[in-house]
């Protein structure tokens, strides 16, 4: 039984332990779809601009793969994405936005302040279109395949490193 | 003249929000009339994680997105869909994660054995302890 003795100290070193290591790799908060690898799920959002163009799900699958960007002109993230989706789109990929709880006004402001690499808008004021990718903020972007199947979810700003990765991508969503 | 500068500085600065200018979603912060649909609205959104603070069910964030999942959860309720299959729509969408009722699977068995298996073992322990105390 004395041996027993120091089984909680060693119990509560061990719940310290962890804390210390929990406290220095905090856990990633991302989170992914489930999505990835299903059909994009059937919506239809309104143009987020009036007078462009609209975008729904039959879009999604007209046989050429794209970019979905969920955006938002309230977003900072978005604002040093910009440039990087200029750049995929000056390298022919397609790219159609979602434009998340935003006004017309703003969202032209933002388009023009940093470019519009955007083929079509749709409108997601109250996040449905969102919800249904099973993305979580904004900025995301996911890889539709020309059959409108979900290939990848890139979770965050898009990065100049990103852009070889998801030309590739979109590649080989063909 | 720099600390006050600083200080007007800090007076006028507003917060960098993270949120839209657009008002709540309908049913963000709306009760549906009828009270047993209301109910289950409750009860469904006290078991969805919110996907901002990730702590939270959307029942008790603040987040914008959580409001707009709250939406989500009271429109289909009103329409006549059943709780269940809202979770299941969501959780084909996040993964189980987003439920705190985590679906009884191989992988979520320790979860749900775990607090019986405490139970035992903290009875071997008082059982031990009693022992000891009866004979000295």
């Amino acid at each position: 039984m004395k041996k027993l003795r120091f089984v909680p100290v060693v119990l509560a070193a061990l719940v310290i332990v962890a804390l210390v290591w929990r406290l220095a790799h905090p856990p990633d908060t991302d989170v992914q779809s489930a999505m990835v690898g299903k059909a994009v799920p059937a919506f239809v959002a309104p143009a987020a601009l009036p007078g462009n163009a609209a975008l729904s799900s039959a879009n999604l699958a007209d046989g050429r793969p794209k970019l979905v960007n969920f955006f938002a002109s309230w977003c900072v993230p978005c604002v040093g994405e910009a440039p990087v989706l200029a750049m995929l789109e000056q390298q022919g990929v397609p790219i159609v936005g979602i434009a998340v709880r935003d006004r017309p006004a703003d969202l032209r402001q933002f388009l023009s302040d940093n470019g519009d690499p955007f083929a079509r808008i749709g409108s997601d004021p109250e996040s449905r279109v969102q919800l249904a990718f099973g993305s979580a903020g904004v900025p995301e972007t996911f890889v539709v395949d020309g059959r409108g199947i979900i290939r990848l979810q890139h979770i965050g700003p898009i990065e100049p490193g990103d852009v070889q990765d998801l030309i590739q991508a979109v590649k080989e969503a063909k | 003249m720099k600390p006050l500068l600083l200080m007007l500085a800090l007076t006028f600065a507003s917060p960098a929000l993270a949120d839209s200018s657009l008002p709540p979603a309908y049913w963000a912060n709306r009760q549906l009339s009828d009270a047993q649909k209301e109910a289950q609205a409750q009860a469904l959104m006290e078991e969805i994680r919110c996907l901002v603070c990730q702590g939270q069910s959307i029942a008790d964030s603040d987040a914008e997105l959580a409001g707009d999942m709250r939406d989500l959860v009271r429109r289909r309720i009103e329409a006549g869909e059943k709780p269940s299959a809202i979770r299941s729509w969501l959780i084909q969408r996040y993964g189980a994660w987003i439920t705190f009722m985590p679906p009884s699977e191989p992988t979520t068995w320790p979860l749900w054995l775990a607090p019986f298996a405490l139970l035992v073992a903290g009875a071997f322990v008082a059982r031990a302890r009693l022992k000891r105390r009866a004979a000295p």
